[in-house]
């Protein structure tokens, strides 16, 4: 999982229905002090309700991801980020 | 998953048979203020998405799984057609 912090929603209503009732998220990698490390990407957010600014944990791996929704490994599932945790801490030492 | 801007059309008329009848797209993947990010991508649409649309895409495995059937040689997959991005 990487830290990333969340910079605001994708609105989408032509979509997979994967997606369906999903909140969908611009989210910004960041390293232990916030400032940018990497490419913005886009995460689900299922149970979390991360809102613009937080700190979050981010799982980029779709076998965890369907885990996680309870579906079998091999479900017709095309999501491959999903936000797991908003952080309150991170210290490096 | 992560954004991108339709920039064309792709047509390969011999390709591996799970791909028969699959729209391959042009995309240029965009970050979060909608600037280029790497070079272009052909990706399958799933959602009818148009030249010059803003839209969301799945990679690696995951974008296989957005097929029926889901065993085809495919690394990015266009899932959604975005509205709006606000941030």
């Amino acid at each position: 999982m990487i830290l990333c912090k969340v910079l605001g929603p994708v609105i989408s209503t032509e979509k997979h229905p994967a997606f369906a009732g999903l909140k969908l998220l611009v989210v910004q990698p960041v390293d232990e002090k916030g400032a940018a490390a990497g490419k913005s990407f886009l995460a689900v957010d299922r149970a979390v309700q991360a809102g613009e600014g937080d700190t979050v944990l981010v799982m980029r791996e779709g076998n965890g991801i369907r885990q996680l929704f309870g579906l079998p490994l091999t479900a017709k599932w095309p999501i491959r980020s999903c936000i797991v945790g908003i952080v309150d801490e991170a210290v490096v030492g | 998953m992560y954004l991108g801007r339709v920039v064309g059309t792709v047509v390969a008329e011999r390709k591996y048979e799970g791909l028969a009848g699959q729209k391959l797209l042009l995309v240029q993947p965009l970050d979060h203020v909608q600037a280029p990010l790497g070079p272009l991508e052909v990706a399958v649409d799933t959602v009818r998405a148009g030249n010059g649309d803003l839209v969301f895409l799945v990679g690696s495995r995951e974008a296989a799984l957005a097929l029926e059937p889901s065993f085809v040689p495919v690394d990015a997959a266009i899932v959604g057609i975005v509205d709006k991005v606000a941030t």
